[in-house]
């Protein structure tokens, strides 16, 4: 079996109503719309299982709410780096290191932190 | 001559220390440092969850989540594990083919969920309740039973039913007990599977928390009420066929149910429990 599709949390996906962003929302211009789409894809950064973030649906709350990033980590590097692999920072956290885990291609994370950028 | 007090004292001190360090290495209490353990654990719970009366940990998430709590209570009104238990009482009872059945491997009629799981020193294994259906089906002569689900559960669902309220108490007697009890202590504080998440992680850490819409039950209470019936399952199963799945939820294999490690998980989760009461088999989502 694939783990990676299988992958996170497919207990939750159950629970979910099919909800897309809705129509009042500001369309997102296309470099971020793929960064958005894999934050918020359950078999790939599955973001919203612990944060709330851009008004995704249902979000979690095992992390902080993501937004301001940009006046929040000015070291777009530093950013990058949490995405890859939260365990540098705190050790113990519970955040997939997704970039060295291969959760996320190494494009993926670039993109998900230009979608965070714009949070 | 007289001999002074703080001499006298000084011998009978040293006569203690003596003794005390001269005593054979198996006298070690291996109860005493789980039951460290099981303090730490339940008042990290208790002081988490200040509302939850002890016993209702029991009650899973459903100890934490007063409105979950409301419609579990009305589900368990006609609990959809009823058919379940009537099946496995029927199969605890029934001959196999040497005439012999389940009910003649166990005392108090199969009401024996409390005595399990326990260390079983001449085997060097935890045994679980499962475990033990399985191996008296063996010993007579009979397949073992699938460890996640269908027959196996049901006959320790009916077990547990009719056990319900004995109390919880691993023990925890010798340095192969010990070990493994520390090995099941490892397996729920260790991160693994391509997520690089742990039991703890979730159910210890962020206990209470949402996990999207879900609620995350604390792991104390996590043994007390399996089997049980769940909605996305549509149908009874084992703690085992739990733990594999949220093993595979994390990017990690799945064991089979009854491999040692579950064993040994099963059993230093039990332990973490120990003073409630069993109450399955339960419901949930
Ligand atoms: C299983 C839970 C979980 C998932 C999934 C998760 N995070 Fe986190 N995240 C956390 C937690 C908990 C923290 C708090 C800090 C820590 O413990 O590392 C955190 C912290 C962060 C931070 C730092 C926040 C701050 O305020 O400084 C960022 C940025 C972040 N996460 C981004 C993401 C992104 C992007 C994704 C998806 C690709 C994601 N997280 C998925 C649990 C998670
Ligand atoms: C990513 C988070 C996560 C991790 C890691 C995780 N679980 Fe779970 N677990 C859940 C969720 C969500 C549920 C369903 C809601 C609940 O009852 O907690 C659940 C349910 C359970 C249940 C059933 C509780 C009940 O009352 O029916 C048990 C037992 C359990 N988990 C044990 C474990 C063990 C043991 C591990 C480690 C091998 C583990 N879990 C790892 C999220 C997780």
């Amino acid at each position: 079996m694939n783990m990676k599709r299988s992958g996170l949390f497919a207990i939750v996906g159950v629970f979910l109503l099919p909800t897309f962003a809705n129509a009042a929302d500001n369309p997102l211009p296309p470099d971020l719309k793929k960064g958005k789409e894999v934050a918020f894809d359950m078999n790939k950064g599955n973001c919203l299982a612990c944060h709330m973030m851009g008004n995704g649906p249902d979000p979690g709350n095992f992390g902080p709410p993501l937004s301001q990033m940009k006046e929040r980590y000015p070291d777009r590097a530093v950013l990058r780096k949490h995405v890859w692999d939260a365990t540098l920072k705190n050790p113990t956290s519970v955040m997939p290191p997704f970039g060295k885990h291969g959760i996320l291609t190494e494009g993926e994370v670039d993109a998900v932190v230009d979608y965070l950028y714009s949070l | 001559m007289k001999r002074s007090f703080a001499e006298r004292l000084l011998q009978i001190v040293l006569l203690i220390v003596t003794t005390l360090s001269s005593m054979p290495a198996q006298a070690v209490d291996y109860q005493r440092l789980v039951d460290a353990d099981v303090r730490k654990f339940q008042a990290f719970f208790r002081k988490e969850f200040p509302q939850v009366k002890k016993d209702d940990f029991a009650d899973g998430v459903y100890a934490i989540d007063p409105q979950a709590r409301q419609q579990w209570k009305e589900v368990e009104e006609f609990p959809p594990y009823e058919p379940a238990i009537d099946e496995g009482k029927v199969l605890f009872n029934k001959p196999f083919a040497n005439g012999k059945s389940l009910a003649s491997c166990f005392s108090n009629g199969g009401a024996v969920r409390g005595n399990y799981p326990y260390f079983d020193e001449k085997r060097g294994e935890v045994v679980t309740l499962e475990m033990a259906i399985n191996d008296c089906r063996v010993a007579n002569g009979e397949k073992p039973l699938n460890g996640m689900k269908g027959d196996l559960a049901k006959i320790s669902g009916y077990m547990t039913f009719i056990s319900r309220g004995q109390a919880i108490h691993v023990q925890v007697r010798s340095a192969a007990a010990y070990k493994a009890y520390l090995k099941g202590k490892q397996f729920f504080y260790a991160k693994r599977g391509q997520l690089n998440m742990s039991c703890a992680g979730c159910h210890l850490q962020y206990a209470g928390r949402q996990l999207r819409s879900e609620i995350i039950s604390p792991a104390l209470g996590h043994t007390t009420h399996f089997p049980v019936f769940r909605l996305k399952w549509g149908e009874i199963g084992t703690l085992h066929r739990r733990y594999a799945g949220c093993n595979e939820n994390i990017g990690a294999k799945p064991l089979e149910a009854q491999s040692e490690e579950y064993r040994d998980l099963e059993f230093f989760q039990t332990a973490m429990c120990n003073g409630l009461k069993f109450n399955g088999p339960a419901s949930r989502k």
